[in-house]
């Protein structure tokens, strides 16, 4: 084992027990904050894969403003319940096993493809190209509609949830 | 260096476990909080395919991009919708949400 | 490559080592004598008044979803402007249409009063 492979697995460690907590702990604050943990742990990931950029996006994005927007919903709606009552519903025995049934046919799968021997990672002794990528994304021929369409979401998005989450004057909540 | 099964492993068990969350999470937030796990591991799975299979193609590298917009898009707007339902029910528990229950 | 992350690898472990041993130390070393006095919340030595939890007015989470769409934003303006020297008008022209139209969310939210706060 190479010392990268052994930091990799104490990541991965790191990760998916934050993300059992995300799901699993009682108080959502400190989901929000496993959540974040979880998200750093993606973005090494991002990092090892050779894509240094969308390993910046991952914190600059998703830790710096999704992240923070869950911890900001989460203050908004807090609640005196949070204490009392169990925070996983009283099927939870049984999709406990679903969910490891579910983990265990993908590795099954995954594990009788035999492709894994030939591969070898190409990427990451350069680098993603981002010169080539900002050029596709507005190149005619390559991803302009999606760029477009990418800011007609956000601001679909932005539209919808400023207009539900705005308090009416006079009206009624 | 990293055999791509050790990413799609960790891929596999984070979408796992937002499954898991979205499942049996009782409030809102912590439903829209497995959400954004599975789309992480769809995430690691886009790259790490873009990474050891089609490093020079870049429509791996659009399709993360678009994931991220999307993600953004589902977390505003669904955080909108919960505390929207928050302050006319004052509950984020998905149980007591029934409404609609015929 | 990784070299690069070993840079960030050494700075991260120094950041997290730097307050972990700050507050060790301070653990080992300070007298514990708690008293109800010194137990109570600090609130800039003024005495709290309410819950610590209170409920948080929705302007934060309508401020940050604004920073939220031009955060959202740089995953495509910031390959653009790395390639920019190299782009013909028309790619421009692009770009200057994708910030119009995310600008027309913003004067949404300003028209709609969201920005103000009340």
């Amino acid at each position: 084992m190479t010392p990268l492979q052994i930091v990799f697995l104490l990541v991965a460690a790191i990760t998916l027990f934050s993300a059992v907590m995300v799901v699993s702990i009682r108080g959502m604050m400190h989901a929000a904050l496993f959540l974040v943990l979880t998200l750093m742990g993606v973005a090494f990931m991002f990092a090892t894969l050779g894509s240094r950029f969308f390993a910046i996006i991952q914190i600059l994005v998703y830790i710096g403003s999704i992240a923070i927007l869950i911890i900001f919903a989460v203050m908004l709606t807090r609640n005196i319940m949070d204490a009392e009552v169990a925070s996983l519903n009283r099927g939870w025995w049984f999709f406990a096993p679903l969910a490891l049934l579910i983990f265990a046919s993908i590795v099954l799968v995954l594990s009788s493809w035999s492709a894994f021997a030939t591969l070898r990672d190409l990427s990451s002794t350069s680098g993603e190209n981002i010169l080539e990528f900002g050029k596709a994304l507005t190149d005619p021929n390559g991803f302009v509609i999606p760029f477009e369409v990418a800011s007609v979401l956000l601001v679909a998005a932005m539209v919808g949830a400023v207009y539900i989450a705005m308090e009416r004057r006079g009206g009624r909540g | 260096m990293i055999p791509l099964s050790w990413y799609l492993i960790v891929a596999a068990g984070l979408f796992v476990v937002g499954i898991f969350g979205v499942l049996t999470r009782k409030n809102l937030i912590g439903i829209l909080m497995g959400v954004e796990l599975m789309l992480n591991a769809v995430n690691i799975n886009l790259l790490a395919f873009w990474s050891y299979l089609y490093p020079q193609s870049l429509s791996g590298l659009t399709f993360v991009a678009v994931v991220f917009v999307a993600a953004a898009a589902e977390a505003a707007v669904g955080l909108a919708l919960i505390i929207s339902i928050y302050r006319r029910r004052t509950t984020v528990n998905a149980e007591e949400i029934n409404l609609l229950r015929g | 490559m990784l070299n690069d992350w070993s840079y960030v690898a050494i700075f991260t472990v120094i950041s997290m080592f730097l307050p972990a041993a700050a507050i060790a130390i301070a653990s080992f070393l300070a007298p514990k004598k708690p008293n109800p006095i010194k137990n109570s919340i600090y609130e800039c030595g003024v005495e709290t008044v309410g819950a610590t939890w209170v409920q948080f007015k929705v302007q934060y989470y309508i401020y940050t979803l604004v920073f939220l769409l031009f955060d959202v934003e740089i995953i495509f303006l910031y390959p653009w402007a790395v390639a920019y020297n190299q782009l013909p008008l028309f790619a421009v022209v692009e770009v200057i249409i994708f910030i119009l139209i995310l600008l027309g969310g913003l004067l949404y939210a300003w028209r709609k009063g969201a920005l103000e706060w009340v």
